[in-house]
């Protein structure tokens, strides 16, 4: 008995040299959540700015059907006239402004041409609650979590009466708890009747709450499946995904540790805004020749905190704690100092904290290791492309040439600039925060066999990440890190799941060291 | 070249084969250049443009923006901003008044014995690095920005060239003083009386047969290395009628002087400049750095770039050469007063920006800047000749600016 709400007729949609959608179909039932899946560059945010009016009508073919009217959409304030809204992975929030000017930024409630603003602090108030958000409507949004900025979106979004909600990776950035209350969130609204779309690389996410699937590759819909009627887990997904069956996600290898290369103790960092906040408590830990070692934590945990204030200090205040390096104690007052000691980071941010976007491959990659093509005090540019063009052979980095720029790359080949960068600098230890972050399946794949290569060629390698299969899936030896402290320390044999979870979940008990 | 692109046949095609490869838009600054120089060569009266009178004019009477332009383009790059150099530019020529002449009515200065013209030079640029490391101090280590900085040491530069010089002019400067501003090589033309040549400046001659050699080598090697390293070179055909364009325009430029009194001493300084200041930019880690600092500077910090002591050393190598332009307009002026350098900031920031320079850094070089700088003065230039008033000038320089800009930001989009 359930219609369909939307149905996207042979959608194609080309750009100069390339076919972005070709003959698209899609159809989602009013009432249920419609999950989105496809690597990175399939086509998926391509839709969804087709649906919601950022490429106007006329400039693809095919139709849209939404509510049995066909759509002639001019931009986005069309679509949410109808009631489409999208959220998209980069949240479009005014950091300054409080939560209530924000969800009626733009569509703000006026008597006589005038803010009407106790009205607008009790209608925030009436979607906030709707969302179960009990903060005040007046607090800025840059003085609220991610995970809470994600739900702002959301009552924006509910402020517009909208019939089909979009969502673009919206639990990329969050925690487990968080993720788990936005999830739980779709499915009340989903009770109200709302529609939902979702996009997201969390497949285990997917599986948990989408009714139907539909999968696009290169720019083509491979199929729609049906996620209560088929017996389908994320196996099935990953295949429709890459195009075949992924029994393995991560390369197998014969580990060859050696001696310890690397090692911190009673690491203690405090908030660079806040001196008395301890956020990495007396942390211990340490790597070998030849071992890839995890750090699982919880987002929040003390994680990247941990490693970019052992990077030069480069995060945090009053530091204080010991690094060796092959058994000697190193300073690493800075970066300099870091990279000096043989110890190389790589950021879980690439965008923000890695890369020059308006450069190119080969001044990217040489960056941190000039001094190496520097004689008499000239830098050798030939040189830099020499050595860059190697490396775009080896970590198979698509792209024309060495010159060309980082910015217009996708982000598994923007990592694997990033990762060659700090290959070149030849550390002992490389601490690597979330290397496969925002990358599709087959990307990661190239990315684990590269950490893996590292390691069989004698390096440390630390591995900081979010997804605990990963994990599980390339280390030797895994800590757990919560509240700043680590937790457990888990050898390949004892590997579980359960445990780390549970030991990434430990919560600090009264603490006065 | 290999055949591999697909031929087009016909002439447009051919011509479009040929350009392949060549980036329009770094180009078109300078072909705009050239559009403008060829437009004042018709309309000017007699083409007054052209007169060699003219050409060396034009090069001493925009040397000192040019000079500011190097510094400002670097500053630009790395995402900061100098109001102050046109004040500085006065505090610095009043600093030179004081030790190269020392007028006895100054009061308070009676002390001071007027120094030989080289340690007035050397003395100035000292007390323009001075200038550099207190604005440097503040946007590198105090974390203040270089906006506010500067507008306040655009205040108080001014305010000191103002104290310095007590509300008065100094002045006559000694000769020597005066020929970094207003002299010339070999003025007299006395090696070409050497060797019978009365019509033209044979130092000049030289000096631009030596340039242009120079010129072709270098562009020539950089090619080879490429080629070489097996990357892609701009297509052959483009590359000799660039440089051949180019060593047509430096022969003629330089033939022009000749005629007249010769090479410039600013333009000899302006080429020492114009080169190490390329080279630092392209070819030294502080360069690199730069460009990095200013493309992403927390990428820049976590790959082990000190930006503190960049960004520091940027503001003291501004200093110095607001030091060095305040010399030139003293020299050129031949008296240091307190309102030169007005607005001289301004100048300098739009011959940047129309060479290309990214109003969010990372982005430009020091021969686009020079050549927006020189767009400027030939626009300057040939509207006084033809007579053009002040309100109109400064109307067409606003639109040039806002149209340079504009056309960067359309190509840049396009290519997107």
């Amino acid at each position: 008995m359930t219609e369909n709400i939307l149905e996207m007729r042979n959608i194609t949609k080309t750009f100069p040299g390339v076919n972005a959608l070709t003959d698209v179909t899609l159809k989602v039932k009013r009432g249920e959540i419609h999950a989105i899946c496809g690597e990175n560059g399939a086509g998926k945010s391509t839709l969804m700015k087709v649906l919601s009016g950022v490429y106007p009508h006329g400039t693809y073919d095919g139709d849209i059907v939404f509510e049995n009217q066909v759509l002639n959409l001019k931009n986005i304030r069309d679509s949410e006239h109808l009631g489409i809204v999208i959220i998209h992975q980069e949240l479009a929030l005014s950091p300054h402004l409080s939560i209530a000017e924000n969800i009626f930024l733009n569509n703000e409630i006026k008597s006589r041409g005038l803010i009407d603003w106790n009205k607008t602090g009790l209608e925030a108030q009436k979607l906030l609650a709707k969302v179960g958000l009990s903060e005040d409507p007046n607090t800025p949004v840059n003085k609220i979590g991610v995970g809470k900025q994600q739900l702002v979106e959301i009552a924006k979004a509910l402020s517009k009466r909208v019939k089909l909600l979009i969502l673009d990776e919206p639990t990329a950035a969050l925690n487990d708890a968080d993720s788990a209350h936005l999830l739980d969130l779709l499915r009340q609204f989903k009770s109200q009747g709302m529609t939902c779309i979702i996009i997201s690389h969390k497949l285990n996410e997917i599986a948990a709450i989408a009714d139907q699937t539909t999968i696009i590759r290169d720019g083509f819909v491979i199929e729609t499946l049906d996620m209560r009627a088929d017996k389908v887990d994320q196996e099935r997904i990953i295949k429709g995904m890459v195009g075949r069956e992924m029994n393995n996600r991560y390369p197998v290898r014969d580990p060859k540790i050696g001696e310890e290369v690397f090692r911190v103790e009673n690491w203690v960092v405090h908030h660079p805004d806040d001196h008395e906040r301890v956020v990495v408590d007396h942390a211990n830990l340490n790597v070998k020749a030849g071992e890839i070692v995890g750090l699982a934590g919880i987002m929040g945990a003390g994680r990247t905190e941990l490693a970019r204030s052992v990077f030069g200090h480069s995060w945090g205040a009053k530091i204080s704690g010991t690094v060796f390096v092959n058994g000697k104690e190193v300073k690493v007052k800075t970066v300099r100092q870091a990279i000096d000691a043989g110890i190389a980071y790589s950021t879980e941010d690439r965008k923000r904290f890695g890369l020059n976007l308006i450069d190119d491959i080969k001044r990217n990659i040489s960056l941190a290791s000039l001094e190496d093509f520097t004689k008499y005090g000239l830098v050798n540019a030939n040189e830099e492309f020499k050595i860059a063009s190697q490396y775009r052979d080896s970590m198979n980095i698509k792209a024309p040439s060495a010159n060309s720029i980082v910015g217009k790359l996708s982000g598994g080949n923007q990592q694997k600039v990033v990762l060659s960068q700090w290959i070149n600098v030849d550390p002992e230890i490389l601490i690597l925060d979330e290397p496969t972050r925002g990358i599709d399946v087959g990307a990661k794949y190239e990315i684990y066999t590269i950490i893996q290569e590292l390691a069989a060629k004698g390096k440390a390698v630390l591995v900081i990440s979010s997804e605990l299969p990963e994990l599980l899936g390339i280390c030797d030896r895994i800590y757990a890190i919560a509240e700043g402290s680590i937790t457990g320390e888990v050898a390949r044999k004892d590997f579980s799941p359960e445990l780390l979870m549970q030991y990434m979940t430990t919560a600090k008990e009264a603490s006065n060291v | 070249m290999s055949n591999i692109t697909e031929q087009e046949s016909g002439f447009i095609g051919k011509l479009r084969n040929r350009l392949k490869g060549v980036d329009l838009r770094q180009n078109a600054i300078f072909l705009a250049l050239l559009t403008l120089i060829a437009y004042f060569a018709i309309t000017t009266p007699n083409h007054a443009s052209l007169t060699p009178d003219n050409w060396s004019n034009l090069v001493v009477q925009n040397g000192y923006i040019l000079v500011l332009a190097i510094g400002m383009v670097m500053i630009i790059i790395a995402g900061h901003i100098d109001l102050s150099v046109g004040s500085v530019a006065a505090f610095i020529g009043a600093v030179s008044g004081i030790l190269a002449v020392r007028p006895l009515e100054q009061n308070g200065w009676d002390w001071l014995p007027a120094s030989p013209w080289f340690v007035a030079i050397i003395g100035a640029i000292i007390v323009g690095a001075l200038v550099g490391m207190w604005q440097g101090f503040w946007v590198a280590y105090m974390g203040i920005p270089a906006f506010i900085v500067t507008l306040a040491g655009m205040l108080l530069f001014r305010g000191l060239a103002l104290m310095t010089l007590q509300n008065s002019n100094i002045g006559p400067f000694p000769d020597a003083f005066r020929a970094i501003g207003n002299g010339f090589v070999d003025k007299e033309n006395t090696l070409g009386k050497d060797f019978g040549i009365e019509s033209h400046n044979l130092v000049a001659l030289i000096i631009t047969a030596v340039g242009i050699l120079a010129l072709l080598w270098s562009s020539l090697s950089t090619r080879r290395g490429r080629i070489k390293y097996n990357q892609s070179v701009e297509p052959r055909t483009w590359f000799f009628v660039k440089n051949t364009l180019l060593a047509v325009m430096i022969g003629y430029v330089g033939n022009k002087l000749s005629q007249s009194s010769g090479i410039p001493w600013t333009l000899v300084l302006l080429i020492v400049l114009i080169v190490i200041y390329t080279i630092i930019m392209k070819q030294t880690t502080f360069g690199r750095h730069i460009y990095a600092i200013g493309g992403n500077l927390h990428a820049a910090v976590l790959s082990g770039i000190n930006v503190r002591r960049v960004n520091f050393w940027l503001f003291v190598n501004m200093g110095m050469l607001s030091a060095l332009s305040g010399i030139l307009i003293t020299a050129r002026m031949n008296s240091a007063v307190p309102k030169a350098g007005d607005g001289f900031e301004l100048d300098a920031i739009s011959s940047v920006f129309i060479g290309g320079a990214s109003v969010q850094g990372g982005v430009g070089t020091v021969t686009g800047s020079i050549v927006g700088g020189m767009i400027q003065g030939v626009l300057g230039n040939g509207m006084n000749l033809n007579s053009v008033g002040i309100d109109f000038q400064m109307t067409i320089k606003g639109l040039v600016l806002l149209f340079a800009v504009a056309f960067d930001v359309w190509s840049k989009r396009r290519t997107k």
